[in-house]
């Protein structure tokens, strides 16, 4: 109960402010504009997934908008210039994806540097690259980019389950089981409750390390390919700043900065309340879209108030039962 | 319980951890020289010691924090050479801190079997591992829900968790550091219970503690160490505890020959601070103090007796929530450190490296610290002020070398301490609090310190000094104010200022104290 309270309150923000937006404008209830919210943040949700390990394990990652955007010009260049195979494209960016999570994590583990630095250093270098690659937006037009963009279970009401909101499900699910339910998702809540106590427990905090952070830049890359089906394009300058919407959704859906505490649904919930807000400023019309990022700062300082609150709340109530246990 | 089952027939006097002619050096610091120490199984073995004696020395060597210089280990028999804690737990050896060392976001189950957890198909099972904790923390005597996050739980049942942990990873050594320093009356009754059975069952188990009646009430045997060197191993039925005290305060009874400083018999000044039933609840117990200019009152008492804790008070670093303070007849308010600099007083802490000196900066730039924080920052002290200061103390305290723009850090401890004696000194303080003033620095050095202690009492400062050695104690005092149990309980003033006259009022039998009891 006191630890999903957080995510309760995400929900009730969610729902109220969905009812809010349906009352103003009663088409926003429909399967065709949720449908239509879930593709459009369908790259958000995934990599917000890898940032919710990282963040309760404790650390940060910067890197996350730039591997996108990296990933989309590679992706691209590689189908249209190169003449690799879409399927091997795919392969070969998550592979570089891996390998680069795998360095910053090391990074981090072995000269026992803050995250926010070396992952910061990541973001200019994958930006960089990309750069290198290629400054111009490069249209991809391989036939499976078609077939996939065309794919979609078709949902009562008119609203289409498009493939890549497909992949963000299945993403969240999986990643909802590993951390829930697995050793692997126990030792990153126990990296977040205090790094030195969990290697001194037995729990080798090097590979963790490294895990987590290859598992945060995989996933960015595969929502850099989702990204790059959603844009049919690789762009050096897409997904800028996504790695801060991207901190802000996994807050908002009331996972700790500090670490030790947090959940992939609350996540999935704090995309979901971007995405609506997104939506209600695109069926206003008359609101700039930069709303989206206020309302966003907004809630943001609202749900850290909170936390900071309930923290204060469940550690007098610790001090409590402790006193009656005495 | 599951691992205490497995060794029921244990020969209770072969040893199980024999430590033999360890030594361990840091730098030119001997923190242990041929030190041995045996525990049998199913015995609970108090280690005891003054700060410095290499208690912490010797058990990190043991579990493999530090490496050793010299000696052997032997583990039932086996020699052993962790290099690691996870390897010592590993061979069965397991250390729990007086911080406990578990994770408070995880819940009791988790924190039991974390990296262990039963799983199927990669899945955690939750109920079972459940239902696993709620037997293994059943066999201590505790009933609690396992699935509430350690947090919830009070400091002593985190205790009993880490060491169910440690037990059920099965430990046959368990090593308890100081694990009693913050629990109440109540909390100690259940680690005691849970450390019986676990010696019952043949476990070994080490216990570092300075509440020496607990050592009396739990212990069967005890290990004295002292400035790294093995005093003795008695049996505790044996040892009166005037005695223990002795071996740990290191001075025979016949031996105090120590004459005192004929000066400090003579007249006395003006009072110079004075506290009426100054105290703070669970902290240090009220007291009454008077401190005079041109006179040395010293502080003597085992390690954890409130000596520290009395100086925090005076100089405002917690706030007392009894009594009154005066200076010079004045009342005045000791809220914090601030207020208490204010008034002139002085404070040199015992933990030289974390508490007093800033090590990257430069002996010139500690020197004046405190005088450019009274000043304040709107009024700094010019380059050439401060570097009349600093080499004005270089050359009366000797600090070497004499060189002030060498960074703190790079000195050895005993021109550390100087330097740190300076800084208050600059401040012409008139009342100055030195807590273990020559800790952890050589001989020569030590007798220099003590020598401007006593200068800087015939100059008329008032001082309050804070010592372990008690044969220093008395070389210097005019007064000595006997600790115990977080109370002064004792006066000794002119003649009666003798090593086995605070011994005996430090050995006094606590039946009368609230021993431990900090709640």
């Amino acid at each position: 109960m006191k630890r999903l309270s957080p995510i309760a309150i995400t929900a009730l923000v969610l729902v109220a402010g969905f009812a809010l937006c349906a009352l103003q404008f009663p088409n926003i209830a429909s399967t065709r504009v949720v449908a239509n919210l879930l593709t459009d943040n369908a790259f958000l949700g995934i990599v917000a997934t890898g940032m919710t390990f990282v963040i309760i394990s404790g650390g940060i990652d910067l890197s996350v908008g730039s591997v996108i955007g990296f990933t989309t010009v590679f992706v691209a260049l590689a189908i249209e210039r190169w003449g690799i195979p879409p399927y091997l494209a795919f392969a070969m960016v998550l592979g570089l994806c891996a390998l680069f999570g795998a360095a910053m994590g090391s990074i981090i583990h072995i000269f026992d540097l803050p995250p926010f630095i070396v992952t910061l250093a990541g973001m200019f270098l994958a930006r960089g690259v990309s750069f290198l690659l290629s400054t111009e937006s490069i249209p991809i037009s391989a036939p499976i980019y078609s077939t996939v963009s065309d794919f979609a279970i078709r949902l009562p009401g008119g609203g289409r389950l498009t493939a890549i909101a497909i992949a963000m499900l299945v993403v969240l699910v999986a990643g909802a089981w590993l951390l829930h339910l697995t050793r692997f998702g126990a030792n990153v809540y126990a990296l977040g409750g205090s790094r030195a106590t969990t290697a001194l427990m037995g729990i080798p905090v090097g590979s963790m390390t490294v895990r987590i952070y290859m598992l945060s830049s995989v996933l960015a890359g595969l929502a850099g390919i989702v990204f790059s089906f959603y844009t049919a394009a690789g762009y050096s300058l897409s997904a800028v700043g996504v790695e801060l919407d991207t901190i802000a959704a996994v807050v908002i859906g009331g996972t700790l900065l500090t670490g030790g505490q947090g959940s992939v649904i609350g996540t999935f919930l704090g995309v979901l309340i971007q995405g609506m807000i997104q939506t209600y400023i695109n069926f206003d019309g008359t609101l700039s879209s930069w709303w989206t990022k206020i309302a966003t700062g907004v809630l943001l300082f609202a749900f850290i108030g909170l936390q900071q609150g309930l923290i204060a709340l469940s550690r007098r109530s610790a001090a409590k039962t402790a006193r009656a246990h005495a | 319980m599951q691992a205490p089952a497995m060794q029921t027939n244990v020969d209770l006097d072969s040893p199980l951890l024999e430590v033999r002619g360890l030594s361990k050096s840091f730098g030119a610091l001997k923190a242990l020289q041929e030190v041995d120490f045996t525990l049998r199984a199913g015995e609970i073995h108090a280690l005891l010691g003054e700060n410095g004696a290499g208690k912490s020395t010797l058990i990190k060597v043991v579990t493999g924090v530090f490496a050793r210089d010299a000696g052997v280990v032997r583990l039932a028999g086996g020699e052993i050479a962790p290099r690691s804690a996870k390897a010592a737990l590993d061979a069965g050896i397991a250390t729990v801190y007086q911080e406990v060392n578990l994770l408070p976001n995880l819940s009791v189950a988790q924190n039991l079997y974390l990296g262990r957890q039963p799983t199927c198909f990669g899945v955690v099972r939750e109920a079972e591992m459940r239902r696993r904790a709620k037997a293994l923390l059943n066999g201590f005597g505790l009933d609690i829900d396992v699935g509430a996050p350690l947090s919830s739980y009070s400091v002593a049942i985190q205790h009993v968790t880490a060491i169910a942990r440690a037990v059920d990873l099965s430990a046959r050594v368990l090593i308890l550091d100081e694990p009693t320093a913050s629990l109440d009356r109540h909390e100690v009754e259940i680690l005691f219970k849970a450390m019986r059975q676990l010696a019952a069952a043949g476990i070994g188990i080490v216990f570092v503690s300075h509440f020496l009646d607990q050592v009396y009430e739990i212990c069967d045997r005890i290990t004295v160490l002292r400035n790294g060197r093995l005093i003795g191993e008695r049996e505790t039925a044996s040892l009166p505890r005037l005695e223990l005290i002795r071996m740990m305060l290191g001075r025979e009874l016949a031996e105090t020959t120590e004459t005192r400083a004929p000066a400090h018999s003579g007249a006395m000044g003006e009072v110079c601070a004075s506290f009426k039933g100054f105290g703070k609840q669970g902290y240090v117990a009220p007291f009454d103090l008077e401190l005079r200019h041109g006179e040395v009152v010293g502080l003597a008492g085992l390690l954890g007796s409130g000596r520290t804790e009395t100086a925090r008070l005076i100089f405002g670093a917690e706030r007392a929530d009894s009594g009154e303070a005066e200076v010079d007849g004045q009342a005045v308010r000791l809220n914090s450190p601030r207020d208490a600099a204010r008034l002139g007083f002085g404070y040199c802490p015992e933990e030289r490296k974390t508490e007093g000196i800033v090590a990257d900066l430069t002996v010139r730039e500690n020197i004046v610290l405190a005088l450019q924080a009274r000043r304040g920052l709107h009024r700094p002290l010019s380059r050439r002020e401060q570097d009349e200061i600093a080499m004005r103390f270089i050359r009366l305290l000797d600090i070497r070398p004499p060189d002030p723009e060498r960074p703190i850090g790079l000195l050895s401890g005993g021109n550390q301490q100087k330097a740190l004696l300076a800084r208050w000194l600059a401040t012409e303080p008139r009342l100055l609090l030195l807590d273990e003033p020559t800790r952890g620095i050589d001989v020569g050095a030590h007798a220099e310190i003590i020598r401007l202690v006593r200068d800087l009492c015939d100059q008329g400062l008032a001082l309050l000094v804070i010592s372990s050695e008690l044969d220093e104690i008395v070389t210097y005092s005019n007064r000595v104010v006997v600790l115990r149990d977080r109370a002064h309980v004792e006066e000794l003033k002119g003649e009666a200022v003798e090593v086995s006259s605070i011994l005996a009022a430090i050995a006094a039998d606590g039946a009368t104290a609230a021993q431990g009891a900090v709640p």
